[in-house]
């Protein structure tokens, strides 16, 4: 996860993507994000990590809602479901119930996430629905053009938060972590390969998992969750984590100063998929 | 004093003019620039002794705005669209209540297909919770809407849903005549709430009702609307005392006098229509219009009087009511009833399409030597809709329509 890599030659880079494969994951529809925006290499991650996972995008619905984040879906070939702002977890529960062998991914925003569509994330993780949520956090409401959201830090000046945000932001991993997901990490959308990395263990997992993607929004943020700022206070999980006991995760949760990126929390359980199952079968005698 | 001002930030100055307690919203296209500009009026100090609560939702923002009108605050929010509907059962029980909030809404279409653009499904999806709606021409008069909907709400402890086109008034600059601090405080007097949480005198608000008294608390819901009928012009006459210009009312006439063809539509449409009108009557066309400001209450009596006399009625309307066919045209005819007129209706403008002088003049013209059917849709694509119509007879798994629309129009695709 350094920052220093070896220099990148353009023609080099291009065989390299276009022999990867995954450009076969990738939609005609450009990114309609300001340049700049850490939201392309998430694109980048997810079908890197789908084209490694051999998960082809016939199988795969990418589920959102509304938001930046949440125009994802329209900009990788895989199927896509543009739902309602703050329900892509409940739409996503529906889709995965219907057809369990669909590989279910959400995407939104902390504003969908966290504001409006709140209520939802405890159940989704406390069910073990089999999806992966990758939360693009920029900390702001990007595109109702920059207020301020449950993510943006004390202190935050926006047109909403007049003076100074004086609103505690919400810590998304702790929360994640008691609901009981049972897999959360944190990537930085500034190390684009290490966050690859962590989408594609996300997806390997069976249950409900959680990835927080910290993302700059170069246009509506000049001063808090900027690229300078995250890139110098990110800094990986300790090398002696146990990704399987709680406590530490909520240790390390707890440093918002300087968040640390991997796997925080780990725990096998059944899904909802085998409660239903069993009812099922119950049912059945 | 005459200034050049976009409408969202004009409203956020009659807001701050009505000297709101608490303000409460949450940001949504094309509502966000007025809460914003209550944001910025909040921090210069120009809007003191207000409150200014960022919430997580729309359904927040409402349900906020219940609890400060019931601790006694004057009340104040915005949405529009799928924000609407997201605060809707907020929206009943505000009304239910019997708690004075006013509340914007930036007129916006609402999804599936998720669209930013103007109509009025929005508003019209709320039009029997209990509020009152007010439907506003122009960005002047969405500015007097405001300062009238305050004295109108408190006076009948009954919330105010002011409607404004977004886009088409939201974010249009105009010059607007700002009233002064002076005449607004002599227009809106300081809010006596009916019902108070006082530990003075305690009671707990929102009782269950069950049949034995149900109906008697809708009947006077109804009763207060039938009140705001009478109250609503004459909150308009004082305010043309105070302010000197004519705003709001229950509806607006123009040219109605020897009209044998009267269009009746709702906002800021009515600007275009007029234009047409205008042409029309230059060639020797009898045609007039009359825009509707409240749609609840509606004014039944006095659309009958102003509609009568015609040979024919057409309804222009941004909503559509599907398996019926016009929202505004079914209450327009309620105001015919006995009356033997066609009432046509034309949907227009639907998630923000342009209505344009010529389409209208021609839907007028057709409509004078009643050429018109009963339900049609201005500059409707024919074949789009038959290509569409067709493929999904052909095909069982023919996908989303909406995403077909798109394609064939992408591609130059008709049949």
């Amino acid at each position: 996860m350094s920052n220093i890599e070896k220099p990148v030659y353009l023609e080099e880079k291009l065989e390299e993507i276009q022999a990867s494969g995954h450009l076969e994951y990738r939609s005609k529809s450009l990114p309609t994000w300001c340049p700049g925006c850490g939201y392309f290499s998430i694109v980048e991650g997810l079908t890197a990590a789908l084209n490694n996972l051999s998960i082809d995008p016939d199988e795969t619905v990418v589920v959102s809602g509304i938001g930046c984040a949440s125009r994802f879906p329209f900009f990788i070939d895989t199927y896509g479901f543009h739902s309602l702002h703050g329900r892509a977890l409940p739409v996503a529960t529906g889709i995965k119930v219907a057809n369990d062998d669909l590989s279910v991914i959400v995407v939104g925003g902390d504003g969908d996430a966290f504001a409006i569509g709140g209520a939802h994330i405890p159940h989704a993780a406390r069910r073990n629905v089999d999806i992966t949520y990758i939360l693009f956090d920029n900390g702001i409401y990007g595109l109702t053009k920059g207020q301020t959201s449950p993510t943006s830090v004390l202190g935050f000046q926006t047109t909403t938060s007049p003076f100074e945000n004086h609103d505690m932001p919400l810590n998304p991993l702790m929360m994640l972590l008691s609901y009981g997901a049972s897999w959360v990490g944190q990537a930085y959308a500034g190390h684009p390969h290490h966050m690859a990395g962590m989408i594609e263990e996300a997806l390997a997992f069976k249950g409900f998992s959680y990835l927080h993607v910290l993302s700059p929004c170069v246009t509506f943020d000049k001063t808090s969750k900027t690229y300078q700022n995250l890139g110098m206070s990110v800094r990986p999980l300790p090398d002696d984590h146990d990704r399987s006991d709680v406590m530490a995760a909520m240790a390390q949760a707890q440093k918002t100063d300087a968040p640390a990126l991997g796997c925080y929390f780990e725990q096998p359980r059944p899904t909802l998929a085998d409660g239903l199952n069993d009812i099922a079968a119950r049912a059945a005698k | 004093m005459l200034i050049q001002m976009e409408g969202s930030e004009a409203v956020a100055e009659a807001v701050a003019l009505c000297r709101p307690e608490v303000v409460c919203a949450y940001p949504i296209t094309p509502q966000t620039h007025i809460v914003e500009g209550v944001g910025a009026l909040v921090k210069d100090g120009r809007l003191e002794n207000c409150e200014f609560i960022n919430v997580e939702s729309e359904f927040a923002a409402l349900s906020v705005a219940i609890g400060a009108s019931a601790a006694g605050a004057r009340t104040y929010t915005a949405t529009a669209s799928q924000g609407l509907l997201f605060m809707a059962e907020a929206v009943y029980n505000a009304a239910g209540l019997g708690l004075p909030i006013v509340m914007t809404i930036g007129n916006r279409a609402i999804g599936a297909p998720i669209n930013i653009w103007n109509d009025h499904s929005d508003s019209m999806s709320m039009r029997d919770a209990g509020w009152i709606q007010l439907y506003a021409e122009t960005n002047q008069e969405a500015l007097d809407l405001h300062i009238q909907a305050f004295r109108l709400a408190e006076e009948l402890s009954c919330p105010v849903m002011v409607c404004m086109d977004g886009f088409i008034l939201t974010h249009a600059y105009e010059r607007l005549d700002i009233p002064s601090q002076q005449d607004v405080d002599a227009f809106l007097p300081a809010f006596e709430p009916v019902q108070v949480l006082d530990p003075d005198d305690p009671y707990s608000i929102g009782a269950m009702v069950g049949p034995e008294a149900f109906t008697e608390v809708r009947y006077l819901a109804n009763d207060t609307q039938l009140q705001a009928l009478k109250l609503i012009p004459e909150i308009g006459s004082v305010f043309k005392e105070v302010f000197g210009r004519e705003s709001g009312g229950l509806i607006h006439e123009y040219m109605t006098g020897n009209a044998e063809t009267i269009v009746v539509a709702l906002g800021s449409v009515n600007g275009t229509i007029k234009e047409v009108i205008d042409t029309m009557r230059e060639d020797g066309a009898a045609i007039g219009s009359v825009s509707i400001c409240s749609f609840r209450p509606f004014p039944l009596d006095e659309l009958q009087d102003a509609l009568k006399d015609a040979k024919r009625v057409v309804v222009i309307e941004k909503s559509l009511a599907p398996g019926l066919g016009g929202v505004v045209a079914s209450n327009v005819r309620m105001a015919l009833r006995g009356i033997n007129l066609p009432v046509y209706t034309v949907i227009a403008g639907l998630g923000g399409r342009t209505i344009t002088m010529t389409s209208l003049q021609e839907v007028f013209e057709a409509a004078g030597e009643d050429r018109l059917p009963d339900l049609q849709f201005l500059d409707l694509d024919h074949n789009a809709v038959e290509h569409e119509i067709v493929r999904a007879r052909r095909t069982r798994r023919s996908g989303p329509i909406a995403e077909n629309i798109l394609r064939q129009k992408a591609d130059g695709r008709n049949p």
